[in-house]
Order: structure tokens, then sequence, then C-alpha cells
């Protein structure tokens, strides 16, 4: 087959013109499905091992919602890179973070990104929180043949709602189901025991700056039991990516204002390796 | 019983240029200039949802003039071209060379080959990183591209807008200045036969108006409406009244 037309200049053709969707990805998936990460045929077989992302963990708070990642890529016991990144922004009121399998893992967020970007393009306005849930979903059920083959991919998807005047929250799994979570939720190997220290520290009350470290503490309980996820490595200077989605955007903390939380955090911990103590009575 | 006449291949031209000049020019102007900031785009168009102006890409915006569901066909055609190219490339490697090229050879091809050409008038402009990489492509009906300088004026009375432009504009003006001249240059209608001209004011919600500005993060192109706009021109906003058709 030829490559199509119009993707290398030429004349447009009538794929370009036709009218009606406003979705990138049925776009391509009429046009030049090969460029869909899960438009590829499976041999029979199981997939060889590949690089896969770990722990991502997000918290509401106030004004918004934080998420943060884990900087470990590992395939079977090596570790694969210190310093991949798994938290993206999907368009300028959202995030998107990643565990899974990686290479498709970041194939499907940069698809989504567009996926948003486009639909803001042709319809001169923004998707709603839920849509882009949706959307995101939908781009997930393609993939169920992959995941059956070992290649899962597992988003978190948190978002700033107009409407609520706060963050919103929400995990997907294989199959493109869509769940909304409140507070707080964690995916990836080492989610559990994220998901225990975020109970524990989470408060209805946190400010920006307390729900970030919140944050860098339930990476660092992920990291301190569950081999497959890197802690803060301060030693080469690696720290978690942490971002905040409120009223004004999303925006990724910086160096110098992320570096004293964590090494605040690591310090703590040096008297108490398990970290701060959640009181006995509420 | 009816005889086919037959009609020589220059007349045919001739007639669908005729008849998708008179098309074009039955509207109003868009008009396209060089601030000392970025590109700026002003239209006359009462309608706040149906837009002549659109963002293509991170440095590429498209404005046009004619009929409606003919060029929003060609932008939406535009940003999926232009969405494919960033997502199986890299986002620096869609230019607006490339997207006026595809244009171009579209309206070509529908020119020659279909019984109604295009009534269409389009710009492709893409911002650089210095004055001087600016750029601002200007199609046609029939395909024909001109690399611009500076400003482009299409539609409506665009001869005597681009005459004006010649005499008016010059490089390094300022935003607030380049847009009073654009919608001065706008308001200024022709008295049937005379020669003579009128001049109306035009209020934020007869206009739409955006910029492509060389100092923002990624995505360039914004629109500029509402009090902003009444400020620059010094009269009161009216948007919240605003509604019509494209014309």
């Amino acid at each position: 087959m030829s490559a199509p037309q119009g993707r290398y200049g030429a004349s447009l053709s009538p794929a370009f013109l036709a009218t009606g969707s406003s979705s990138f990805a049925e776009f391509l998936a009429g046009h030049d499905p090969s460029l869909l990460p899960a438009g590829r045929a499976l041999p029979p077989g199981s997939a060889p091992e590949a690089v896969h992302g770990t722990t991502i963990v997000s918290l509401t708070f106030g004004g918004g919602v934080i998420m943060a990642g884990d900087r470990r890529a590992t395939m079977g016991n090596i570790i694969a890179q210190r310093d991949i990144e798994k938290v993206f922004p999907a368009d300028e009121s959202s995030c998107v973070g990643i565990a899974g399998t990686a290479g498709l893992a970041v194939e499907m967020v940069k698809l989504f990104q567009v996926e948003l970007e486009h639909y803001e393009k042709i319809e001169g306005a923004q998707l709603s929180v839920d849509g882009k849930a949706n959307r995101l979903s939908t781009l997930l059920r393609g993939n169920l043949g992959m995941a059956m083959q070992g290649l899962a991919v597992v988003p978190l998807f948190a978002g700033y709602d107009p409407e609520t005047g706060g963050g919103r929250i929400f995990s997907y799994d294989v199959t493109g189901g869509r769940y909304e979570e409140h507070s707080h939720h964690s995916v990836g190997s080492g989610s559990l025991f994220a998901r225990g220290s975020l109970k524990k520290l989470w408060r209805d009350d946190l400010s920006e700056r307390d729900a970030v470290a919140v944050a860098v503490e339930a990476l660092y309980d992920a990291a301190d039991d569950d081999s497959a996820t890197g802690g803060p490595d301060l030693a080469r200077g690696i720290l978690p990516v942490v971002v905040v989605v409120d009223v004004d955007g999303y925006r990724r903390l910086e160096e110098p204002e992320l570096d004293p939380i964590v090494r605040a955090v690591v310090g703590a911990r040096q008297n108490r390796p398990d970290g701060p103590n959640a009181p006995l009575t509420a | 019983m009816s005889m086919p006449f037959y009609v020589s291949p220059e007349q045919v031209i001739k007639d669908k240029a005729d008849y998708a000049r008179k098309g074009i020019a039955r509207g109003r102007s868009v008009v396209v200039l060089q601030y000392d900031q970025g590109l700026l785009f002003v239209a006359e168009n009462r309608s706040r949802a149906l837009h002549k102006i659109s963002e293509i890409y991170d440095r590429i915006a498209f404005a046009a003039v004619g009929k409606y569901n003919e060029f929003e066909n060609l932008r939406v055609a535009g940003v999926r071209l232009a969405d494919l190219r960033g997502y199986s490339y890299d986002r620096r490697d869609v230019t607006g060379r490339s997207l006026a090229n595809a244009y171009a050879q579209t309206l070509g091809t529908i020119f020659t080959e279909t019984q109604k050409p295009y009534e269409v008038e389009i710009v492709v402009a893409e911002i650089g990183e210095t004055v001087h990489d600016d750029q601002l492509y200007r199609l046609t009906f029939d395909g024909s591209v001109a690399d611009e300088h500076g400003f482009v004026a299409m539609g409506g009375n665009a001869d005597q807008i681009t005459a004006a432009l010649r005499e008016r504009w010059s490089e390094g003006m300022g935003f607030d200045a380049a847009l009073r001249l654009a919608v001065e240059l706008l308001g200024q209608t022709p008295v049937n036969g005379s020669g003579e001209t009128e001049q109306r004011v035009l209020t934020p919600g007869q206009l739409e108006v955006a910029v492509l500005e060389r100092q923002r993060p990624r995505r360039k192109f914004r629109r500029v409406a509402g009090q902003r706009l009444a400020d620059v021109l010094g009269v009161a906003d009216d948007t919240e009244e605003s509604g019509g058709e494209v014309q």
C-alpha cells in the first residue's frame, strides 16, 4: 500500500475535506490507522519484555489537584531509565500520568494531547472535564488487544473543573473503564503502598504546598516497598515530577520550588524511616 | 431539442474566475498585518461563533473571506494536516509553507476539475523567530499563491484597503496603531458610483480580532475581544449584543 495522500505534501485528499468529526483519533483511524498506538497487527505469542513505568499519585487540595510520578522505568529486574517522565500536561487545564508499558503509554499520551487540542481548534471551545476523561477512555479501549498480550497501559487523569471550582481525578482499567476518584488515587506497581500513605496523610484542608508534600511522602512510601518505583535520587539531583492544576491552569513545579520540599521529606525519614505518624483518633 | 454549444476553454476558465471573484467581493474584508510583536488579523464579522480567523497550529493561523462553508472546510482540513504532520514527525516540522502548498494544490484542483470553483480567498500566516522570518501566503480561488510582505487585505473593497495600507503601514508599527489603522480602513465603505468613501465606526461587537504573538510560549495564537478591544479603539464594548451571519 502506498503512503496515504496528504501526509507528504500534494493535494489534500478527501479524508481531510470530509465533514463531521472533530476527533483527531477518528480521523487517523480512517486516514492512516498505522499511526494509532493500537493500530498494529499482533503476531501470535507473547510480547517480549518492554520498559515499564511505575507509580503515579494524585490528590486534590483546596483549589485544584496535584499529580506526581517517580522517575524510574524498569525492564524486568533492570532499571531501564532513572529519569523518565511519566506525568504530562494533557492540555492547559488538565494532566495525565501513566503506568504500564512505557512505549505505548507515551504514544497514547501524545495522541491524547493532540486529540484535545484538535477538538479545541476545530470546535473553538474546550471539552468539559468529563468529555476529556471519556476521550481517554475511548483511546484506551482500542488498546485492549495489546493489554491482553501483556502490554497494558494504565493512565490516571486529573483536571481542574471550572464548574465545581476544584480538581477532579479519574482512574481507568485496561478495558477503558473510567472511574471518578474522590480526594486521591494512585496507579502503578507501587500504588498499593502509595494509596495507604495517601489515605493516612490526605486531609480536606490541605494547602497546595502541603498537598505537594503528601504526594512526595506517598511516592517515598511506594519506593520504600516496591522495587520498581524509584525514590528521590538526591545524589543525581533527580526529583519526582510534580504538577499542579488549578484555576490558573497547568504548572510543573520547578526544581527551586520542589527541592526544599523533597529534602524535607527525605530529611525527616532519617529520624523516622516510616514517615509521619497519623493520629489514632480523627 | 437542445443542442450543446461549443464553449472555448478560455471562456470556461474566465467565466469560473468571474463567478468566484464576484462571490468574494460581495463579503466584508479581512486585513492581516505585521506589527512589532507579531501578526495582527482583523475582520469585520458580527458572528461570535463562526470565525473568519482561526488557529491552525503553534505558529500558524488562517484567515479567509468568501463562502463560509467552503473556507471552513479548508480550515478544518488544514488543522487535520497540521496535527497529522506534528503527530507523525515533530511539532517543529509543521510549516506554513507546506500548508500553503497543500491549499494551493487543493484549490487548483477544485478550480479546474469541478463545475463550481470555491468562492474563497485565504491567508496562511506563520510567525517566525524574528520579524524577518514571518511569512504571509495569500491564496486565491484558482490555487495561485503569493508570498506577501507586511500586509494583506482580502474580500470586499480589498483594492482600496491595499492601496491605503501601502501608504500608511510601516514596519515596526505598534499593536494599538496597527489595530486602529486596520479598523479605520475596514470601516471605509465606497459610496455607490461616486468614487468617494464613507467612514463607519466599527465597534468590538462587529469585529473579529486575533494575533500571533512572538513572545508567547508554544501556542502563539490569541483572540482579542471585549474590553481590551474597546480600550484600544476608544469605543464602548458592545460584544454582548452582537450576533449575525458571516458575510
